[in-house]
């Protein structure tokens, strides 16, 4: 009997370490609540989170307990769900477009999302009866809609197998779509704001987490729970288009429906992300390939392993955000960038080498 | 399995690439597709492995028409080796050889020892038992496309589809994979360039702009004459003093 019969099937996946993963998550999260402006000791975050979850009756300052219920727990647990969300999205796109270069925006979400934003925000669409977070919302369906059209009509006019035809028609009709939307933010931006609001909306634009509270963690959570549920759910089917769509065929995926199926799946998580948070760049594209790196591509521990590395990436990035530059909280997309760049180009080069 | 075409039709954007294709594999047998570049082989093979629909025309898998299988269903019958198919992803040999079971697996049905077993078969068919943890970008060409074929008889096809599957190989294992595909049980459909290799098929289609105007035992459908008129080349036939078996030799002109 050769090694492979004899070596446990959860070991080589690499399921002995999902234990792991709750308690990073979980140091992650607390992180994110003690490291701050003012920082607050672990022991009195434990002592709130009794007195909330469990109905403790722990004494706290109760500025301090404000702080850490109502403002930094959700903060860290809404950028959490979101770096899962997007790195998820990324993993999906990657795999099921195989093009590397995929990422969460390419369907025209965040370009979508941002004219949405702006048309309630500046151009006064709706008359301030409907919030940023919807319009936003609102604009990232109607422009990832244009673009699954325009990939739809578009699919025979690129050249290659049906496979390839199908990913480089999305690809194209995403980058379309997104110059269009992009140009009507710009054209809604120029007509109508002022140079204040216009620093707001780029503020906005960039990622910003500092108006996240429990009402966004309801819709945060669940939503980051479908996206990781689905993902996990087709695991096999994900590995499957390692050789493209046909092969994934051959060996009995019904190729359009489960990528459809995939890919809207992705784009509606993407979008209440980017309507909570706005457009934070960067996750979705270089956390999947970091994780490659280092668990492998096989989606069984692709999936977790992404999930886990998205939150805890984002966790950081939004706590550099806060302490980095003392008096004053940077975007969120700019840390994600900065950090994550030079991060991802050393594990480039790394990876080469090995 | 018997495999068999009706009629069949495929074409794209209006230009037609396989005309009326009417064929029988009977169960078993190895049937060698024949015919110049453009002819229509890999068409054809992706209308049979249910990559595309028919224009027209139906496919039949035992009597049972394809079009009223699902594609998985399909899959744990049939399984192809495509021509051409790479990955840019870290994979090893034994990850990319295990992804053929996957119309078998679900989640109430999980990766079990039998599969193991099954995928250390599939490996070792194909020689690449010694090379389980390599990475799929180490791996030559040669070396890729046995991986795939592993990929396809861990599917256990009861049908197998291959497409020009030695083209990239060395010799030795040109040799191997042919004499590897011929003795499988199953029903087996191989496009070749090479008609000497093509003339140990059961039998053999030839193809010829998007029609199949020839099919039989080899040595009835590679008659000089065929050969002239469908690939424009001359033959002669010599004995191989070792075995009394017949070469064929090609010339361009007489």
């Amino acid at each position: 009997m050769s090694i492979a019969l004899t070596r446990p099937t959860a070991s080589r996946l690499g399921l002995r370490w999902l234990w792991v993963t709750p308690l990073v998550l979980v140091t992650a999260l607390i992180a994110g609540t003690a490291i701050g402006e003012t920082p607050i000791p672990v022991d009195t975050i434990v002592k709130v989170l009794a007195n909330q979850l469990l109905g403790a009756d722990y004494a706290v300052d109760r500025i301090d307990a404000g702080i850490i219920w109502n403002y930094r727990l959700s903060r860290a647990v809404v950028a959490a769900c979101c770096g899962t969300s997007l790195a998820l999205a990324g993993v999906v796109l990657q795999a099921l477009l195989r093009n590397p270069l995929a990422d969460p925006y390419l369907m025209g979400i965040s370009a979508g999302a941002s004219t949405g934003a702006v048309a309630v925000a500046v151009a006064g669409l709706g008359a301030g009866a409907l919030s940023l977070s919807l319009g936003a919302f609102v604009g990232a369906l109607l422009s990832f809609g244009i673009v699954v059209m325009l990939a739809h009509a578009a699919n025979s006019g690129v050249g290659g197998g049906r496979g390839v035809q199908a990913a480089g028609a999305i690809i194209l009709a995403g980058i379309a779509g997104s110059q269009l939307f992009n140009a009507l933010t710009a054209f809604i931006i120029t007509k109508s704001a002022s140079a204040e609001q216009a620093r707001g909306i780029m503020f906005w634009l960039m990622g910003n987490l500092s108006g996240v509270r429990w009402a966004d963690v309801t819709l945060a959570v669940p939503a980051a729970l479908f996206g990781l549920l689905v993902c996990l759910w087709h695991r096999r089917s994900l590995d499957a288009f390692t050789f493209g769509a046909d092969s994934a065929a051959s060996m009995g995926i019904a190729v359009r429906p489960v990528r459809g199926m995939l890919i809207i799946a992705m784009a509606l998580v993407t979008a209440v992300m980017v309507s909570i948070v706005g457009a934070i760049g960067f996750v979705g594209l270089v956390i999947p390939h970091a994780m490659r790196f280092i668990v492998g591509s096989r989606h069984t521990r692709l999936v977790p392993a992404t999930a886990l590395a998205g939150a805890v990436f984002l966790i950081g990035s939004d706590i550099l955000s806060r302490v980095l530059v003392s008096g004053q909280v940077l975007p969120i997309g700019v840390i994600t960038s900065l950090i994550g760049a030079p991060a991802f180009a050393l594990i480039l080069v790394r990876g080469k080498r090995s | 399995m018997r495999l068999s075409a009706e009629k069949l039709a495929w074409s794209v954007h209006g230009t037609p690439l396989l005309t009326d294709v009417n064929l029988t594999v009977e169960p078993g047998q190895t049937f060698g597709l024949v015919g110049p570049n453009g002819s229509g082989k890999t068409s054809l093979l992706r209308l049979l492995a249910g990559l595309n629909k028919p224009k027209a025309g139906r496919v039949l898998i035992d009597h049972q028409p394809m079009h009223t299988l699902k594609q998985r269903a399909i899959a744990q019958s049939i399984a192809l080796v495509e021509q051409q198919a790479d990955t840019t992803d870290r994979i090893t040999v034994h990850q990319v050889a295990s992804l053929g079971r996957t119309p078998f697996l679900s989640a109430l049905r999980p990766w079990s020892k039998e599969d193991d077993a099954i995928v250390a078969q599939a490996l070792h068919d194909v020689d690449m038992a010694h090379m389980t943890d390599r990475l799929w970008h180490t791996l030559s060409g040669g070396e890729r496309q046995r991986v795939h074929i592993a990929r396809a008889l861990a599917q256990q096809p009861k049908i197998l589809l291959l497409d020009e599957p030695t083209n990239h190989l060395d010799i030795r294992h040109q040799l191997s994979i042919l004499e590897l595909v011929r003795q499988l049980p199953i029903t087996v459909m191989i496009s070749l360039h090479d008609l000497n290799h093509a003339m140990e098929c059961d039998r053999i289609g030839v193809m010829d702009g998007g029609r199949l105007i020839d099919s039989g035992l080899p040595q009835e459908a590679l008659t000089a004459a065929r050969l002239r008129q469908t690939f424009g080349v001359y033959a002669h036939v010599v004995d191989d003093p070792i075995d009394g078996k017949q070469i064929m030799r090609f010339r361009s002109e007489v």
